[in-house]
């Protein structure tokens, strides 16, 4: 096994890290702030692909297709945080689990019934396919580079937002303390929405980004949500740092794992089995991780609050 | 409340159920993920019971949303209740495990428009078991036996870590005779494969082999084709069907892979399939639609002889296979599976349609290496 | 009009015999097949109550002891219809194709994974146990579907229902009463628990764990039980899930069945005698219902969860007694 090998899986893990990210910054915020576990994350990741796919489809352009992404997952986003999520914040935990899995049930079933069944289209700019040579020879591609920077860039707009903005003291107060902020003069529900929107707005442009390189398909949100999910516990919920470390422990672990167990295992024992076992230690990979940490640390590396 | 979608057929002939003397249930996935795929069965079916002008067949259609345990719930039903004949429609292969085998055994007659397990090809088989696709492992090795004459001598292959994953990578092997450059199982619903590729491009194979059916084919085709390694890809019809090509683009454009049917296999009986279907759903048909028109037309053909009442000469007329198949050649082994040739397509641009066109016969005559095993 | 709830929980039971007893006279055999569905889903929802409706834990993984138990049910009897044994290298067991011998083995096996579950994700509480649990739901969901010996993600088909001494398994009515006996016999120990010592300190370590602490109690120890219990009727129900569909597979472990089970929960009531029996004949009837009339149905029922979200605090019962459900 090479060193260029070793790098490239290291960037692929980055990658997949950095899209976890975007969409497991909406989740911690939204539950940093309001205290709301929102399942129908996973529906907006969707929504921002299925938007992009149209628009790009219609228009040729995926610029227009990723505009038209984050505006329709942050309407969406809005929406429903108006409509339904609203009413919830005052809620059991177990309340806000069985509507937000409501509202999966209708996203999914209603894209289907307005795209069909079948997959759709869509392709990576021209300008980004192909791959770029990095110093040391490594061949990448080029979009894929171009996701990392995406994802870097969001992270650290992310972190001027919240530091450096109005809004941010606005979120920050929020997260220690709701009714204060409200007695201040804040208004608390445009502000809920605000943060509601922005966390969809992220996770359409996951949605969008990666749907450029996967397939445009009802249900793709759901293993995603998982997955930030576990990014999102193992951080430590409500901070937007732990899920920054956390995605990127996540997009390795599942990377490097999925490529070097089976090779350690092939050290004790033949390669068929070294394969097949290797590979299912490596799918239970995360979780595993996902467990020894919330072992280790209950509430996760950088949480405070059960 | 009672779910019956009655036949198209029979709703323009005025025929109620009282009519139908004989009852088919399909079971099959009409919604959630993989939908596609059981919508495309249906639809061939019921165009063929539709041009029969048969106004005695009826067929009850239900949604398994590829749940196994839905699917064997409905089969109970279909097979208590309704009291059907015949069963078909089932998409999946750990569905068609849970369902087929006690169907079978309370005097059904199941033919499956699809999925084509090894168990039930060999020691499984069963006398009132039809498969009128393939059996699993067909379109792999026929992938094999194309690598072969394409003179690949270093294969990569991968496949997700499940058992038509195994088989599907077990099936090339059987016909391949050069060397592995190296076998990886992925997880099965992985979306992202820049690990697998990263791999490949190491490895210095000179072809790849990939059984990724729905929409991990779809991922994987559009980042390998952005990775720029530019090995030749061979893999089964199933990533490469006119459901999914549209979704996968350019990246697809070139590949070979291997299917019994496509729509450019010369027959009159393809043709008018191909331009009937096309103008009743006003979308090209896919295998799947082909696999269910000919599963609809086999049940009618034995039907023309004997009435499933009769379970003897039923079963005869249906290994007889007498019927115009969009395949061309088409009969049964004895373990009632098909033997029919398998092409190797490569995936091409029509206008703004990508599709596939055959480019040589991959396995002549085919059957399965199971029949041996099964003992009815 | 509000009605005691204990006039309303005789209902239910009454009409969970009635409805198939009905259709035997009926000739409607289905009708007791999909009754006997939510009879078991019913059972393992109450399994699932203990823990969350008395204990307030909310597992989103209890779907490790549902597939456990229909995975001790299809390897014995895996074994049994083939005739091996299987081997564990030292020593060897022999399948069996006996229901009560299956259930005593699913059974124990719930009670020693859930022990092991329970002591390592009790540290955690609130969100993080929700995760920790689906975080075990996942790593056997991964597995079972790598297990390629037992079938993998294609499953296991069991050709004939498992025998019970001095029945037939076979014939729906008789399979009914098999199952519905024992959701009695968990209802019954449910509402025991809920009203014996150990139910109230539980509920009172739900509320308030100091103050279950400064009477002498530990309310992990407490809850490390409770989520046994819970555990092994779970695992039951598993093991009768299996044996109605004559079918396991990797997907009794997924988390979309953990997520059904809470449903079931909510919708009937949480922390409520029949609050999972009435949420698993509401479920069941809606998924027969819907699913006739659209293929997508899911629309629908993920619009009638909503309405009982924003307009049905406490489920059905509390809807029907206005009383809330607990808080959870």
């Amino acid at each position: 096994m090479s060193a260029i090998l070793i790098i490239e899986q290291v960037l692929n893990g980055l990658q997949f890290g950095v899209m976890l990210f975007l969409m497991a910054a909406g989740l911690t915020l939204i539950f940093g702030v309001m205290g709301l576990i929102n399942l129908a994350h996973g529906s907006l990741y969707m929504v921002g692909a299925f938007a992009a796919a149209a628009v790009a489809g219609v228009t040729g352009s995926f610029v227009l297709g990723l505009i038209a992404a984050l505006i329709a997952a942050a309407c969406a986003g809005a929406i429903v945080e108006m409509v339904v999520i609203r009413r919830l914040y005052k809620a059991a935990h177990l309340d806000q689990v069985l509507a937000t899995f409501a509202l999966i049930l209708i996203f999914s079933e209603g894209t289907r019934w307005v795209f069909g069944s079948f997959p759709l289209f869509l392709d990576i700019p021209d300008a980004l396919s192909g791959p770029v040579t990095l110093p040391g020879g490594i061949q990448y591609p080029l979009y894929r580079l171009t996701l990392i920077a995406i994802g870097l860039a969001v992270a650290i707009g992310l972190w001027a937002l919240i530091e450096k903005t109005r809004i941010g003291i606005q979120i920050r107060a929020g997260e220690n303390d709701r009714e204060m902020i409200a007695a201040l003069g804040v208004d608390i529900s445009r502000l809920y929405t605000i943060i509601f929107a922005l966390g969809a707005a992220l996770a359409g442009l996951a949605g969008a980004l990666v749907g450029a390189i996967q397939s445009v398909q009802v249900g793709m949100g759901e293993p995603v949500l998982i997955l930030a999910f576990v990014v999102i516990v193992i951080g430590g919920i409500g901070s937007i740092r732990g899920a920054f470390i956390g995605a990127l422990l996540v997009g390795l672990t599942d990377t490097l794992g999925g490529v070097f167990l089976p090779e350690l295992f092939k050290l004790f024992m033949d390669t068929g089995a070294a394969q097949k076992s290797g590979s299912a230690i490596a799918s239970m990979g995360i979780y595993i991780l996902m467990g020894l940490v919330l072992i280790w640390r209950p509430t996760g590396l950088f949480g405070t609050r059960a | 409340m009672k779910h019956l979608l009655l036949a198209t057929a029979a709703a323009v002939f005025c025929a109620g159920s009282a009519l139908a003397d004989t009852k088919i249930g399909m079971i099959t996935t009409l919604s959630g993920g993989g939908a596609g795929l059981g919508i495309d069965v249906r639809d061939g079916f019921m165009l063929a019971i539709a041009q029969s002008g048969r106004n005695d067949v009826e067929v009850v259609i239900e949604d398994d949303q590829r749940k196994p345990d839905i699917a064997v719930q409905l089969a109970d039903r279909m097979i208590q209740s309704e009291r059907v004949d015949i069963m078909t429609g089932i998409i999946w292969s750990n569905l068609a495990m849970a369902v087929i085998p006690s169907a079978v055994n309370q005097n059904v007659f199941y033919l499956s428009p699809n999925a084509g397990p090894s168990q039930l090809a060999g020691p499984g088989c069963h006398q009132n078991y039809f498969n009128v696709a393939w059996q699993n492992d067909n379109l792999h090795e026929a992938a094999g036996s194309y690598a072969n004459s394409a003179d690949y001598t270093n294969s990569f292959i991968l496949a997700p870590n499940y058992p038509a994953g195994q088989d599907a990578l077990t099936g090339y092997k059987r016909m391949y005779e050069g060397a592995l450059a190296g076998e990886v199982f992925t997880q099965l619903g992985q979306t992202d494969y820049a690990a697998e590729i990263a791999q490949i491009r190491a490895s210095g194979a000179d072809s790849v082999f990939f059984f990724l059916p729905g929409g991990m084919g779809i991922s994987f085709l559009k980042q390998y084709a952005d990775s720029g390694v530019d090995l030749p890809v061979v893999g089964p019809a199933f990533s490469f069907d006119q459901g999914i090509l549209q979704a996968v683009g350019d990246a697809a454009l070139g590949v070979v892979n291997t299917s019994q049917w496509n729509k450019d296999i010369d027959n009159p009986t393809n043709a008018a399939f191909v331009e009937s279907f096309s103008a009743e759903y006003g979308r090209l048909p896919s295998l799947y639609a082909s696999q269910g028109f000919d599963t609809a037309n086999l049940i009618l053909s034995a039907l023309d002889k004997a009435s499933p009442s009769d379970a003897d000469a039923f079963r005869e007329a249906l290994r007889a296979a007498d019927f115009d198949s969009t395949r061309g050649d088409f009969a049964f082994d004895t373990n009632q599976h098909p033997i029919q040739d398998i092409y190797a397509r490569e995936v091409i641009q029509e206008g703004d349609v990508f599709t596939n066109k055959i480019i040589g016969v991959a396995l002549e005559d085919h059957s399965n290496v199971y029949a041996d095993q099964c003992k009815m | 009009m509000r009605l005691k709830e204990t006039y309303l929980n005789a209902a239910v039971l009454l009409g969970l015999l009635a409805v198939p007893l009905f259709a035997l006279v009926t000739d409607e055999p289905f009708t007791i097949t999909l009754v006997t569905r939510a009879v078991i889903l019913a059972l393992a929802a109450v399994g699932l109550n203990i823990a969350l409706g008395i204990g307030g834990l909310v597992s989103f993984g209890h779907a490790v002891f549902f597939g456990l138990g229909g995975y001790a049910m299809g390897i014995l009897a895996h074994h049994a219809q083939t005739y091996t044994a299987m081997d564990f290298g030292a020593f060897s067991i022999a399948g069996t194709k006996v229901m009560p011998v299956i259930w005593v083995v699913a059974v124990t096996l719930c009670a020693l994974v859930a022990l092991l579950i329970g002591l390592l994700s009790l540290r955690t509480s609130g969100v993080y146990f929700i995760m920790i649990t689906l975080a075990f739901g996942q790593m056997f969901f991964y597995f079972a579907i790598s297990w390629a010996q037992y079938g993998g993600e294609d499953g296991l088909s069991i050709y004939v229902r498992n025998d019970f001494p001095g029945l037939n398994t076979l014939v729906p009515i008789q399979y009914f009463g098999i199952c519905f006996v024992l959701l009695a016999l968990a209802l019954l120990l449910f509402h025991r628990l809920q009203n014996a010592p150990f139910g109230l300190a539980l509920n009172a370590a739900r509320q308030t764990a100091a103050r279950v602490e400064t009477v002498g109690l530990t309310p992990m120890h407490l809850k490390l039980v409770a989520f046994v219990i819970s555990g092994v009727i779970t695992g039951l129900a598993g093991a009768l899930f299996a044996d109605l569909n004559r079918f396991v597979s990797p997907s009794m472990f997924s988390w979309q069945l953990s997520g059904e089970l809470i449903v079931l929960i909510i919708i009937g009531g949480v922390g409520r005698l029949m609050g999972p029996v009435i949420g698993a004949c509401v479920f069941v009837a809606l998924e027969h219902l819907l699913g006739g009339l659209t293929v997508y149905w899911h629309i629908y029922l993920g619009l009638i969860l909503l309405s009982i979200v924003l307009f049905a605090r406490g489920g059905v019962i509390g809807l029907l007694t206005g009383k809330e459900g607990a808080h959870v």
